[in-house]
């Protein structure tokens, strides 16, 4: 069992002059665009329940304007909650003092912003020992301990330059040094790859996947891109309206879209290559045909099957031992369309 | 209809009766504390005097050598070096010399109060939106209200000399830094205060690293323009006793000198496109980083 790093409980949020007024519309299920239109506030988030895993990479999608940003920031703080609790390794994020939240954000939680968030007037060298400095620590050791992460994300010999004369997937590679450089077991990541170019955007996505396999942080990401939360998340929190319609890992949410809006979302990407076998596999010891690993996608699956001119395989775990079986109807039946939910709803 | 036609003004005894309860009420006011607040300021004046003393009795090559160093430092321009150094050497020789001085003395004084003053003020301004909306009021009657009007009070006050005239040159040259300061500080990126908050930083480290030195385009431009606007006070001020290239310039109105006018006037302007040319370029070096031409 992986144990939850973060837990957000009953998480509400409205923005307007007098929030606590209008919780009571809010508690008797008014949507949010009659609490914007009869009351003036906006309903910014709804009873929020998410458990975020240590160690892993939690994605919370969601299209703009959907409530993801605020979300992000009740993490460490940046936006005070209306009701609700943040629960960080059982403390209370809402109920420490000035103190101990400064504290929270220089030592626990650092954060990588979507226009970056240099600050312009320091060099690359300087904003990557920006938390560090903060610490109180001096400049000079700030800086010489800024360099590994300055090299690790590949910015060796622009350490003089300030961040105006780098392109934005440089930027932002000072962004993820700086978030880096501080040591904090969490990182929040508010769409910090949508300003890029598609090229650049995948080329960060692998730099942040190759730093998380050495590093285990609890990763919070955010983006709108469903294609960069299936290839980084390892659990995906899906938002509309301020409240999440979906959670789980990203196999579960294309094989079971718990609603039309999601089945929406995810109607225009290769299934094929995102289902893995594991997904559609039947329990079995023994098997015949092909042998592939429970992570083989879909569509290599289908290729070893037509290969072997068979038309089922055998799912091996790691040990080598069988563990399932596929067919190529199913494989073919799970590519051509979602599969929706007959049992009822399973979410909210 | 006589009541369309004529005002319903106040009887001219009640007038007069208001208007000499106020000059009343303030003379006492001056004759009870004017002395005390002249004690307050003599501080002041004792430095104001040396430090004229300092600038008119050292030798004129070595003001050259701080005016040509200064420029350098600011402007990092030869051309803007040799052009200062020419016009001072100009203002020499046509007798100007120490009215430039004590101009040059008072100057930098005011810009120096004005400067220590407003940009507290603006900090102050920028941080609460209602000390912004109280500030702000002020700040617009002292740069529209006629200077004449407050030389009264504080002629009154504390007589004709160099701290009453110091007064009424930072009273008018004071409001540019304070808005611009605070202007400057509420333009600093959202984004990059919220990186800050995100990190941990303290009201301190936000401000000083990352609010002042972001807004110091804006102050400096504040500085530039208080330095300006205390120049243009200049004739002003020597009307109630500071000494300096304004006097000349009331001798030549009253008399109709037309050249001792003419150039005691360039030698304002002189002085004042020097400054302006030597911070703009300072102005300007402060910012390189943003064009991304800073460094290497
Ligand atoms: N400070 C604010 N005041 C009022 N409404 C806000 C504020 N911040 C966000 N909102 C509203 O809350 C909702 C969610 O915004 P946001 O979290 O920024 O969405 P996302 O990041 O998913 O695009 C939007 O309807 C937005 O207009
Ligand atoms: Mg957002």
């Amino acid at each position: 069992m992986i144990d939850t790093k973060i837990e957000i409980r009953n998480l509400y949020k409205v923005f307007g002059n007098s929030p606590e007024a209008a919780m009571k519309h809010v508690h008797a299920g008014i949507s949010k665009q009659d609490l914007l239109d009869h009351h003036g506030h906006v309903l910014g988030l709804r009873d929020i329940n998410v458990k975020i895993k240590s160690k892993r990479i939690q994605v919370i999608m969601g299209l703009s304007g959907s409530g993801k940003s605020t979300l992000i920031r009740h993490i460490n703080r940046l936006i005070e909650p209306t009701e609700g609790e943040v629960i960080v390794d059982g403390d209370n994020v809402l109920a420490m003092s000035i103190e101990e939240l400064r504290d929270f954000r220089r030592h626990k939680a650092s954060m990588v912003f979507q226009r970056f968030g240099l600050l312009p007037h320091r060099t690359v060298s300087q904003n990557v020992a920006y938390g560090l400095s903060i610490q109180g620590i001096s400049e000079g050791e700030a800086t010489e301990r800024s360099q590994r992460w300055i090299d690790r994300v590949g910015l060796a010999g622009f350490e003089q330059h300030f961040p105006a004369q780098l392109s934005g997937g440089m930027q932002q590679r000072v962004g993820l040094a700086r978030a880096l450089a501080t040591d904090a077991e969490i990182l929040l990541m508010d769409e910090a790859f949508s300003a890029l170019d598609p090229l650049i955007r995948t080329d960060m996505q692998n730099i942040l996947l190759d730093l998380q396999e050495e590093l285990h942080k609890t990763i919070v990401f955010i983006t709108h891109d469903l294609d960069e939360a299936l290839r980084i998340g390892d659990e995906i929190s899906i938002l509309r309206d301020g409240e999440v319609i979906q959670q789980g890992d990203p196999q579960s949410i294309i094989m079971k879209p718990a609603d039309d809006y999601i089945s929406d979302f995810i109607k225009d990407i290769n299934r094929g290559r995102v289902l893995e076998v594991r997904s559609i596999m039947e329990k079995a010891n023994r098997a015949t045909g092909p042998k592939m690993g429970i992570k083989t996608p879909l569509e290599d699956a289908l290729q070893q099957l037509v290969n072997a001119g068979k038309d089922s395989g055998a799912i091996v775990a790691d040990d080598g031992k069988t563990i399932g079986k596929i067919s190529m109807v199913n494989a073919i039946a799970a590519m051509a369309r979602p599969d929706r939910d007959d049992e009822g709803p399973r979410y909210k | 209809m006589e009541f369309f036609s004529e005002f319903p003004e106040l009887g001219r005894g009640d007038l007069r009766d208001f208007k000499k309860a106020v000059d009343f009420g303030f003379r006492s006011f001056s004759r009870a504390y004017g002395e005390g607040i002249e004690n307050f300021f003599d501080p002041l004046l004792q430095f104001m005097i040396w430090f004229e003393r300092l600038l008119i009795n050292s030798p004129w090559p070595i003001i050259l050598a701080v005016i040509a160093g200064l420029a350098w430092l600011g402007s990092r321009s030869w051309k803007l070096v040799a052009g200062s150094v020419a016009c001072f050497i100009l203002i020499g020789y046509f007798g100007m010399w120490e009215n430039t001085m004590a101009t040059l003395a008072i100057i930098s004084v005011a810009t120096f109060i004005c400067i220590g003053l407003g940009i507290p003020l603006g900090i102050w301004m920028a941080k609460s939106n209602r000390v912004q909306s109280i500030i702000t009021p002020i700040l617009d009657v002292m740069q529209t209200i006629p200077s004449f009007v407050y030389l009264i009070p504080v002629v009154m006050l504390l007589g004709i000399g160099k701290v009453p005239g110091l007064i009424a040159v930072c009273i008018y040259a004071a409001p540019p830094i304070v808005r611009l300061t605070n202007l400057g500080i509420r333009l600093v990126d959202e984004e990059v205060l919220e990186a800050a908050d995100a990190f941990g930083a303290n009201y301190k480290q936000r401000l000083w690293g990352v609010q002042i030195p972001l807004a110091l385009p804006n102050i400096f431009a504040g500085v530039n323009q208080t330095i300006m606007m205390a120049l243009a006070m200049v004739v002003i001020a020597s009307m109630i006793g500071v000494r300096g290239l304004g006097v000349p310039v009331l001798q030549a109105v009253s008399n109709q000198y037309l050249a001792l006018g003419l150039m005691n006037g360039l030698a304002i302007v002189a002085i004042a496109i020097i400054f302006d040319r030597v911070s703009q370029k300072y102005g300007q070096r402060l910012q390189a980083y943003r064009k991304g031409s800073g460094h290497d």
